[in-house]
C-alpha cells in the first residue's frame, strides 16, 4: 500500500442546509479492498457520486489515482468501474449486446467489445445466458452482468455500490468470492458500500463506519473493536430459568447486582427481554455462573459474546447519535 | 455553444447509417440482426458520442411507437395525395398566377374531404415529436440505466445532445423520405417533371417542418428531463399540444372579441386590431409553421400581415421568387428556431446540473 489510489480531503457535500458529507478524509491504497458500511442515507452513495464526477461537492476535493474527479471527470471514469445500486440495463437488447455496447463506449472496437464480453460473461458464470434478452434476467443475473460491465473497461478500481441487495445467501457468497478473486487476480482495488455487516465483514481488508455524512472510524475489524471496546472488553449473556416457583423467577435486576457486586471487574448488569448483559473487564463467566448456582438460580444459559461486525457497527450509531 | 459544432460533425455521417438502417428497421427482430451484425464485425474504434446516437436511431426505428406513427403518418401522406391528384385537374384554373407550379399543388390542394399534405404533416408533426421524445432521459432513470451509462468515460452532455440528434436524424430521413416520395408518386402520376424551383420550394417546406417537429421534440425533452415518470412527461406534452391547437385560439377568439372596434372605426384602428390578433396568433409555433408553409408552397403569397388597399393597387397578381418567399418567412424561421433552441438549451441546462442517481 505503497500508492494511494483514492484520497479524499475534507470532502463535505451540503444540499441547501441538510450536510450529506462532512468533512471526510479517507485513503484507500492500491490493491485493498475497503469497505464503506453505514446505515442509509449515511452518504455513502453521494460520496461515491462525487469520486466520479457525477455531482459536484461543496467543497474539498477527491483524487483518484492522482486525478481530480471534479475537474476531470471522464479521466477518472475512464479508469473506474461503477456498479451502482439496482443497476439497470437495456430490456430490449441481450446480456451480450448490452456489454458490447460498454465496451464500445469505452473506445473497445466492436471486434473486441465482442470478444472481451464473451470471455467476461464467461468469467462470471453467464456465458449460457448471454444470448437472451436482460429482461428474462433474475437479480442475480443482473448483478453478474453488472460485474461484467464494470470489468469491460478494465478499471483500476471498481466501486460496488450495495451490491448483494437482492441476491440470495448463497448468491451473495457466490457473487462476493467472485468479486474477491478478480481483484486479488488483477490487483483491482475494490471499494465496497453496503450496510449489510456480515457479507462485508468476510472479504474487506479494512473497514470505514460512516454516519450522518461523517466517518466516525476506520481501520482493520480487530482495531476497531479494540478502540471501541476498550472500557469493558467481555460481554456475558445469562439466561435464568423462568419456571413459576422456582426460586430464580425472583431474580430481578437489583437481585443479580446484589449477587455479583463483589466480583472484581463488572461494570454493567442489565436485564434485557429476560436475559442478563454483564458487562466486565475481564473473563469472569465462571465465577458468574458459580454465583448464580449457589444462589439456586436455574442456570439454563451462558454466553462470552465475541464482538463483530455488528456489534461495532450498533456501538458507533449509538456513539453517532450520541455525538451529535 | 459547444454542442451545435459537436451535432454538425456528427450529422453528416449519420444520415447515410439511418437510410441504409431504416430499410429494415421496421421490426425489433431484423433491427436486432443489424446491430449484432453491426457491433460484431467492426474493426474500426467508434467515438462513443456516435455509438449512442447510432443506439438510438436502431432503438427509435425498432420501437413499436415509432412503427404506429409511421404508418399512420404514411397513410395520411398517401390519401391527401389521392385526393390532391384527382383534383389537381380542377385546381388548375387558367390565369392563376400559380398555374405554372403544379407540383406545389400535390403538397396544398385538397377537395374538403381529406386535409392536404402539409395540414397533415402540422397536425401529425407534433404527434411525432412528442413521441420521440417524451422518455429521452426519465426512461434511462427509471430502467436503471444512466447511472451505470453516466459512470462511462463520455462526458455528460453526450446523451442528451446524442438523443436529440439521433431523434432528429429519424425525423429528418422521414419527412425527406415522404415529401420525396409524394413528389415522385406526382411525378408518375402526371408525367411532369417539377421545376428547380418547385423542388427547392419543397426542399425547404421540409426542412421547416424539421424545425417545426424539432420544436415539439425539445419541448418532450425538456419535459423528459423535468419529470422523473414517463408517463407524466408524455402527458404534460400532450397538454401543452391541446392547449396550443385547440384552447389557444378560443382564448384569442375572446380576446378578439372583447377588443373588436367599433364599425365607426378608422382604418387605422381597424389596421392596429389586426395586428394585435396577429401578434397573438404568431406566440403559437403552430402558426408559425403554417405561415411559413404556406409562402413557401404557394408563391402568390405575398404579404402575412394585413395589406391596405393603396398597397394592393396596381400591383400585378403573379408569383414571388422563392428568394423573397423565404425573406418574407424569415421572421416565423427566426421564431421557431428560437423556440427551439431555448427549450433544448433549459433542458440541457437543467440536466447538466442535474445529480445522477440510480433510479
Amino acid at each position: 500500500m505503497a500508492e494511494n489510489i483514492i484520497e479524499r480531503t475534507d470532502l463535505t457535500k451540503q444540499y441547501g442546509s441538510f450536510t450529506a458529507v462532512d468533512h471526510l478524509n479517507l485513503k484507500i491504497g492500491r490493491g485493498e479492498i475497503f469497505g464503506l458500511l453505514g446505515p442509509n442515507g449515511a452518504g455513502k452513495t453521494t460520496t461515491i457520486l462525487m469520486m466520479l464526477g457525477l455531482t459536484d461537492p461543496t467543497s474539498g476535493t477527491v483524487r483518484v489515482c492522482g486525478i481530480d474527479s471534479t475537474t476531470h471527470p471522464v479521466e477518472v471514469k475512464r479508469r473506474v468501474g461503477y456498479l451502482p445500486e439496482n443497476v439497470g440495463f437495456y430490456d430490449d437488447l441481450t446480456g451480450l449486446q448490452n456489454l458490447v455496447f460498454t465496451g464500445r463506449l469505452n473506445n473497445l472496437s466492436g471486434r473486441a467489445a465482442t470478444e472481451k464480453a464473451t470471455e467476461l460473461l464467461e468469467k462470471v458464470g453467464m456465458s449460457e445466458n448471454s444470448n437472451k434478452k436482460t429482461i428474462k434476467y433474475s437479480r442475480g443475473m443482473l448483478q453478474r452482468l453488472g460485474l461484467a460491465d464494470v470489468l469491460i473497461k478494465d478499471p483500476e478500481i471498481i466501486i460496488l455500490d450495495e451490491p448483494t441487495l437482492g441476491i440470495d445467501p448463497s448468491g451473495v457468497r457466490e457473487f462476493m468470492d467472485l468479486i474477491v478473486s478478480l481483484s486479488r487476480e488483477q490487483g483491482i482495488t475494490v471499494l465496497f458500500c453496503s450496510h449489510h455487516l456480515h457479507q462485508v465483514q468476510q472479504v474487506c481488508d479494512r473497514v470505514g463506519i460512516f454516519v450522518k455524512g461523517r466517518l466516525i472510524a476506520e481501520g482493520n475489524i480487530g482495531t476497531l473493536s479494540g478502540n471501541l471496546f476498550a472500557g469493558s472488553p467481555y460481554i456475558i449473556e445469562v439466561g435464568l430459568d423462568s419456571i413459576p416457583g422456582n426460586i430464580s423467577g425472583q431474580f430481578s435486576e437489583e437481585n443479580m447486582r446484589e449477587l455479583l457486586k463483589d466480583i472484581e471487574g463488572i461494570t454493567k448488569v442489565e436485564n434485557k427481554n429476560g436475559r442478563f448483559m454483564i458487562e466486565s473487564l475481564r473473563n469472569s463467566t465462571s465465577v458468574i455462573s458459580r454465583r448464580i448456582v449457589e444462589a439456586g438460580g436455574g442456570l439454563n444459559f451462558l454466553n462470552k459474546k465475541e464482538y463483530g461486525l455488528d456489534d461495532i457497527y450498533y456501538r458507533y450509531f449509538e456513539g453517532g447519535e450520541g455525538h451529535d | 455553444m459547444i454542442f451545435t459544432t459537436v451535432i454538425l460533425k456528427e450529422e453528416k455521417a449519420m444520415i447515410s447509417t439511418v437510410t441504409g438502417k431504416k430499410k429494415t428497421g421496421f421490426s425489433g427482430f431484423i433491427s436486432n440482426l443489424l446491430i449484432r451484425k453491426k457491433l460484431g464485425t467492426d474493426d474500426e474504434v467508434v467515438h462513443p458520442f456516435r455509438v449512442i446516437v447510432y443506439k438510438e436511431i436502431s432503438d427509435q426505428v425498432s420501437s413499436w411507437r415509432f412503427i404506429i406513427l409511421l404508418i399512420i403518418i404514411a397513410l395520411t401522406c398517401f390519401g391527401s395525395l389521392y385526393t390532391a391528384l384527382t383534383n389537381i385537374g380542377s385546381a388548375v384554373k387558367p390565369n392563376d398566377p400559380e398555374g405554372t407550379f403544379l407540383f406545389l399543388k400535390l403538397y396544398t390542394i385538397s377537395d374538403g374531404t381529406l386535409p392536404s399534405f402539409f395540414v397533415f404533416i402540422s397536425f401529425l408533426g407534433p404527434l411525432l415529436g412528442i413521441s420521440l421524445g417524451f422518455d429521452t432521459v426519465n426512461s434511462e432513470q427509471t430502467r436503471g440505466t444512466l447511472s451505470r451509462l453516466m459512470s462511462q468515460p463520455i462526458h455528460r452532455d453526450y446523451l442528451i445532445n446524442a438523443k436529440f440528434l439521433a431523434a432528429l436524424t429519424v425525423i429528418s430521413v422521414l419527412l425527406f423520405a415522404l415529401g420525396f416520395l409524394v413528389m415522385g408518386l406526382g411525378m408518375i402520376m402526371t408525367g411532369l417533371p417539377p421545376a428547380p424551383e418547385e423542388f427547392w420550394r419543397v426542399v425547404f417546406f421540409i426542412l421547416v417542418s424539421i424545425i417545426y417537429v424539432a420544436f415539439w421534440l425539445n419541448l418532450a425533452i425538456l419535459f423528459s428531463v423535468a419529470f422523473r415518470q414517463p408517463a407524466t412527461s408524455a402527458l404534460a406534452c400532450i397538454a401543452v399540444w391541446l392547449f396550443l391547437t385547440v384552447f389557444y385560439n378560443i382564448i384569442v377568439n375572446l380576446i378578439a372579441k372583447a377588443i373588436a372596434p367599433s364599425e365607426m372605426a378608422t382604418t387605422h384602428q381597424v389596421f392596429r386590431y389586426q395586428e394585435i390578433i396577429l401578434t397573438l396568433m404568431r406566440i403559437l409555433p403552430g402558426e408559425l409553421y403554417t405561415d411559413a408553409t404556406t409562402t413557401l408552397l404557394m408563391p402568390s403569397v405575398r404579404s402575412l400581415g394585413p395589406l391596405t388597399m393603396e398597397q394592393i393597387v396596381g400591383t400585378i397578381p403573379g408569383p414571388l421568387p422563392l428568394g423573397q418567399s423565404l425573406l418574407l418567412v424569415w421572421p416565423q424561421l427566426t421564431g421557431l428556431i428560437a423556440a427551439t433552441v431555448l427549450c433544448f438549451v433549459i433542458s440541457y441546462m437543467s440536466f447538466m446540473r442535474r445529480e445522477i442517481r440510480s433510479r
